[in-house]
C-alpha cells in the first residue's frame, strides 16, 4: 500500500538494491496493512511461530547429547537431565514446548473456525495450515519415540501397526516403516532422522502460510473484507506491541509448566525404559492426540454385523483408522462445506451455538481418548465421533443454506471507529 | 467489559477442560487405593530437600533396598548433592567392587568403586534378578518417583501399606504379599522395612514410617536431582517475565491509545 | 496514521517523553532477557558433569617397585608414572642445565620430597608420538629415559629432551599426592 521506503543507510541501500530483503521485511512486518479490529485470538499465529523457533533451538541442542540407539537412548536422555549443564531445562522446555505448540495451534485453528478464516479467498492458506498440522503430528509422534520409554515404544508400536489395515500390502508397509519386524534400533534411528528433518519442513510451510496470508491479508472478527485504508493499521507498532504482550503472557503460562510441573502433561510410564516384552496397562498418547485416539477406537467391534455388506475389507480396526484420517481430511473440504454468505460466527446466530457444541465435542473426544474404551465411555465416544462428522458434513452445508444471518457492517472502520459505531451498534449486539 | 470477562471465562474453561482431560490420563487402571498425600519438605514452589532426610534415605536404600534394587542412573559423585562429603562418599564407594580394566592377560579384574562409578547393581542382568526373586523383576529405583503416579506419596504408602493377612475373600498368588496401595493388591516384594531395621547416625528413631518417608524422599531426589535448581530458576524467570509482560502491556496500551 | 502521531507530538510532549522512556526501558529489559537466555544454550555445550568427573583421576601407586613404570589414561592421554631408582635420580640431578635444550632442573619436575616419582604426559613434544621406555624391554634411548621411535628423540630419566628433534621436555600434568600411596592427576 505504500511505496518502498528510501533507505538512508548506504550499506542497506546497496544490499536492498540487489536483494530487497529490507524492503520485503518492511512491507511484511512494518507497514503491512492489518485490520484494525483484530482481537487477542489473532495472537496465536505469531505465538505458534515463536514456539516453533524455541522447539527447533532446544531440539538442536538436545541432539548434541542424545544417542539414538536402543541401548543408549534412555540413558542418554537421563544423562542430559542429570549431568549436562542445563540439560533438564533444555529437555523440559522441549517436551512442554511440544504441548504448548499444539495448544496454541489448536486455539489458532478454532479461531479460524469461529471467524470463517478458511473461506474464500483464503482456502490455500487454510490448506497450508492443515499441512503444517499434519507435519506437526508426524513430528510429535516420531519425537515421542526418542526417549525410549515404555510409552515411546508402545505408542510407536500401536501407531505404526495402524498401517497394517492397508489391503494386501499392510504387513509389508509396516515392516518397511519399522525397518524390521518390530519397533527396534532401525526404527529409532529413522525416527530420529525424521524428527530432525520435519521441523524444518514445518518451517518452510510456515513461510508459505505467511506468503498466502499476505496476499489477501488477515481475516478479522467481523469477517468482512478490507475495503479502504481506514480499515487497516500498519502492523508495526500496533500488532508488534500487541503480539509482544501476548507473548509475555504466553511465556508465563508455558514456563510455569516447564519449571514447576514439567511432567504434568507427560505420562509416568515413559520414565520406565522400553521393554518389548511388557505392555503397559494402558497405552495413552499425549493429550494433543487424545481426540483422534477416541475416534480411532470409536468403531464397535460388531461393526461387521451391523454393516454386513463389506465385511472383508473393512473390519472395525480398518474403519477406525479410516475415520481417524477422515477426521482431518474432512477439514480440507471445509471451505466448500461452508457456503454461508457470511464468514464470522458473530453474524451467524445458529452456527455460533453449534460452534461451541463442536468445540465441546472435541474436548469430550479428548476426555474419552484418555479413558479405557469400555462401557459408557465407548458410547460417549461414538456419539461424539458421530457429532464431529455430522457437524462438519451435515450441519455446515445445511446452515449455509438455511441460516438467517445478521446484517454485516459496511466496513471494518464503520463498525469499530467512533464515527461508524452508531450505525453498526445493532450488528455488534451479539 | 462483559465481552472481556466472557473471553477470560472461556479461556479458563478451555484450560480447565484441557487439564482435567490430562489428569484422567495419568490414572492407571488399577483397583489400588490412591496413596494418601504426605507433607514433604520439597513440595510446593519453594520446597527444598531436607539433606539430613536424604542421607537417612540413602542409608535405608543402601542397607535394605539395594539388596535387590539397582539405581543405575545415580553415580557416587551425585551423592555430593545430598550433603555427603567427598571423602565420605569415597569411603562408601570403596566398599563396593566393580569391574575394572582387563589385565595384561585379558583376564577381567575388579577394583574398588570410585566417585565416577554408578551405584552398583545387585544383579548382573535381568535374568539373574528374576531367578533370584521368584520370577519377579525388582525395578530400577532411579526414576521410580517419576514413573509411578503419586510419586513420593506412593512410595511411602507402598512401603507402609502391607497387611499381614489378606482380607477375607482375597486369594493370594504363591509367594505374593497383600499391599493396599499396589495395583491389584498383590506384590511379590515382601515387606522390606522393619522397626529399627537400620540405625540412623543422627539418632532419629527408625520406625517403619520414618524409614519409608526418608527413602521416599531419597528416591524423589534421585529421580529429580535438578528440582531445587529448577524451582529457584523458575521463580526468577517467572518474576522477570511478569515484570516484562507488565511493561509490554503498558507499551501496548500507549501504542494503541492513538486509535481508541 | 501520520496525522494521529503529529497531534500526539504537538499536544502531549510529556506523554511522548514517558512513552519513549517506557519503550526504551521495555526494550532494554526484553533484550536483557534474550541475552540471559543465551547462557543455558552456551553452557549446555560445555563439558558435562560426567565428563568433568573424569577430568581428575586418582591412581593407587602403592604396588609399584623402584624402577617400575606404569601407563595410565587421563583425559584420553597416556600418563607415564615411573618410580625411579636412586641411580636414575642421581643421574637426572647431576646434569648441568647448560647441557639441556629446554633447561629445567629435575627438582622442578617432581614434587618436593617425592623425588622417586616422575609423572608425565607420555606424548613426544615433537609430533605427538608415544615414546617408548615404559616397558622393561623397551629401548630407553641414549640417556636411560625414553626414546621416541618416530623421529628419534631421546629423553633422560627426568623426561627432558636431550637429543633429537623434539623442542621441549615431556610435559608434566597438574597432579598432587593425596597421600603416600595415591596420586591425583588433574
Amino acid at each position: 500500500m505504500s511505496a518502498a521506503p528510501e533507505w538512508k543507510n548506504p550499506v542497506v541501500r546497496w544490499i536492498d538494491h540487489r536483494l530487497p530483503v529490507f524492503t520485503f521485511t518492511h512491507h511484511s512486518l512494518i507497514d503491512y496493512p492489518t485490520p484494525r479490529n483484530l482481537n487477542y485470538w489473532w495472537n496465536f499465529g505469531s505465538l505458534a511461530g515463536v514456539v516453533l523457533v524455541i522447539l527447533i533451538a532446544t531440539g538442536l541442542f538436545l541432539a548434541m547429547h542424545y544417542n539414538p540407539n536402543v541401548d543408549y537412548a534412555f540413558d542418554s536422555v537421563e544423562r542430559i537431565m542429570r549431568d549436562v549443564n542445563y540439560g533438564w531445562l533444555m529437555r523440559y522446555m522441549h517436551a512442554n514446548g511440544a504441548s504448548m505448540f499444539f495448544l496454541v495451534v489448536y486455539i489458532h485453528m478454532f479461531r479460524a473456525l469461529y471467524y470463517g478464516s478458511y473461506r474464500a479467498p483464503r482456502e490455500v492458506l487454510w490448506f497450508i495450515g492443515l499441512f503444517i498440522f499434519l507435519a506437526m503430528m508426524a513430528t510429535a509422534f516420531v519425537g515421542y519415540t526418542l526417549p525410549w520409554g515404555q510409552m515411546s515404544f508402545w505408542g510407536a508400536t500401536v501407531i505404526t501397526n495402524l498401517f497394517s489395515v492397508v489391503p494386501f500390502f499392510g504387513d509389508a508397509i509396516v515392516q518397511w516403516l519399522l525397518g524390521g519386524f518390530a519397533v527396534d534400533n532401525p526404527t529409532l534411528n529413522r525416527f530420529f532422522a525424521f524428527h530432525f528433518l520435519l521441523p524444518f519442513v514445518i518451517f518452510g510451510l510456515v513461510f508459505l502460510h505467511l506468503w498466502a496470508l499476505h496476499v489477501h491479508k488477515s481475516n478479522n472478527p467481523l469477517g468482512v473484507d478490507i475495503k479502504t485504508d481506514g480499515d487497516t493499521i500498519p502492523f508495526h507498532p500496533y500488532y508488534t506491541a500487541k503480539d509482544a504482550f501476548g507473548l509475555g503472557v504466553f511465556l508465563i503460562f508455558y514456563f510455569a509448566f516447564a519449571f514447576f510441573a514439567p511432567n504434568y502433561l507427560g505420562h509416568p510410564d515413559n520414565y520406565i525404559p522400553a521393554n518389548p516384552l511388557v505392555t503397559p496397562p494402558e497405552i495413552v498418547p499425549e493429550w494433543y492426540f487424545l481426540p483422534f485416539y477416541a475416534i480411532l477406537r470409536a468403531v464397535p467391534d460388531n461393526f461387521i454385523d451391523i454393516w454386513g455388506i463389506l465385511p472383508i475389507l473393512v473390519t472395525a480396526k480398518t474403519a477406525g483408522v479410516i475415520l481417524m484420517f477422515a477426521s482431518i481430511i474432512v477439514l480440507f473440504f471445509l471451505p466448500w462445506l461452508d457456503r454461508s454468505p457470511v464468514r464470522s460466527a458473530r453474524f451467524r446466530p445458529i452456527y455460533k451455538q453449534l460452534y461451541w457444541l463442536f468445540l465441546a465435542d472435541c474436548i469430550v473426544l479428548g476426555w474419552v481418548g484418555a479413558n479405557p474404551p469400555e462401557g459408557t465411555m465407548l458410547v460417549i465416544g461414538r456419539i461424539a465421533t458421530l457429532y464431529y462428522f455430522v457437524h462438519l458434513l451435515v450441519f455446515m452445508p445445511l446452515l449455509s443454506r438455511y441460516e438467517k444471518t445478521r446484517p454485516l457492517p459496511d466496513s471494518i472502520s464503520a463498525a469499530v471507529t467512533p464515527q461508524g459505531s452508531s450505525q453498526s451498534a445493532q450488528a455488534q449486539g451479539a | 467489559m462483559t465481552r472481556t470477562f466472557k473471553r477470560i471465562a472461556l479461556a479458563t474453561a478451555l484450560l480447565a477442560a484441557f487439564s482435567v482431560s490430562d489428569v484422567s490420563t495419568s490414572r492407571a487402571a488399577s483397583k489400588a487405593t490412591p496413596p494418601p498425600p504426605q507433607d514433604w519438605s520439597f513440595s510446593g514452589v519453594f520446597g527444598t530437600f531436607d539433606r539430613a532426610q536424604l542421607q537417612r534415605g540413602y542409608l535405608v536404600y543402601r542397607e535394605v533396598c539395594a539388596a535387590c534394587h539397582s539405581m543405575k542412573q545415580v553415580y557416587f559423585r551425585h551423592l555430593v548433592d545430598i550433603g555427603l562429603s567427598e571423602n565420605a562418599i569415597k569411603a562408601i564407594a570403596a566398599e563396593f567392587e566393580v569391574a575394572g580394566e582387563p589385565d595384561e592377560d585379558g583376564e577381567p579384574t575388579e577394583r574398588p568403586a570410585q566417585l565416577f562409578d554408578r551405584l552398583p547393581s545387585p544383579y548382573a542382568n535381568d535374568n539373574e534378578a528374576r531367578s533370584a526373586n521368584n520370577g519377579a523383576l525388582p525395578p530400577d529405583l532411579s526414576l521410580i518417583a517419576k514413573s509411578r503416579v503419586g510419586g513420593s506419596d506412593y512410595i511411602h504408602a507402598l512401603l507402609t501399606g502391607y497387611l499381614e493377612k489378606a482380607p477375607a475373600g482375597v486369594t493370594m498368588g504363591e509367594g505374593m504379599n497383600y499391599n493396599t496401595y499396589f495395583a491389584a493388591n498383590q506384590i511379590a516384594m515382601a515387606p522390606p522395612l522393619a522397626e529399627d531395621g537400620v540405625e540412623y547416625e543422627d539418632g532419629t528413631k527408625a520406625s517403619v514410617d520414618q524409614q519409608a518417608r526418608d527413602v521416599a524422599a531419597f528416591m524423589t531426589w534421585a529421580a529429580e536431582p535438578e528440582m531445587e535448581e529448577r524451582k529457584r530458576m523458575g521463580i526468577k524467570v517467572l518474576l522477570f517475565l511478569i515484570i516484562l509482560t507488565a511493561m509490554l502491556y503498558a507499551v501496548k496500551r500507549r501504542v494503541w491509545s492513538d486509535l481508541h | 496514521m501520520a496525522d494521529t502521531s503529529t497531534t500526539t507530538a504537538e499536544g502531549h510532549e510529556h506523554e511522548e517523553d514517558r512513552r519513549d522512556f517506557l519503550l526504551t526501558s521495555t526494550i532494554v529489559v526484553g533484550a536483557a532477557g534474550v541475552a540471559l537466555t543465551a547462557w543455558p544454550f552456551i553452557d549446555f555445550m560445555n563439558p558435562s558433569a560426567d565428563v568433568l568427573a573424569l577430568a581428575s583421576l586418582e591412581f593407587d601407586i602403592s604396588t609399584m617397585e623402584p624402577g617400575q613404570a606404569i601407563t595410565v589414561t587421563w583425559r584420553n592421554k597416556p600418563i607415564f608414572i615411573r618410580r625411579r631408582t636412586a641411580a636414575e635420580i642421581d643421574e637426572a640431578k647431576k646434569v648441568p642445565l647448560s647441557d639441556l635444550k629446554d633447561p629445567q632442573a629435575d627438582a622442578d619436575r617432581v614434587k618436593e620430597g617425592k623425588d622417586e616419582w616422575l609423572v608425565m604426559i607420555g606424548i613426544c613434544t615433537h609430533l605427538g608420538c608415544i615414546p617408548a621406555g615404559q616397558k622393561v624391554t623397551d629401548s630407553k634411548g641414549e640417556f636411560g629415559g625414553w626414546f621416541c621411535p618416530c623421529h628419534g628423540s631421546h629423553y633422560d630419566t627426568s623426561g627432558r629432551i636431550r637429543k633429537g628433534p623434539a623442542p621441549r621436555n615431556l610435559e608434566i600434568p597438574p597432579y598432587a599426592f593425596t597421600n603416600d600411596t595415591t596420586v591425583r592427576i588433574g
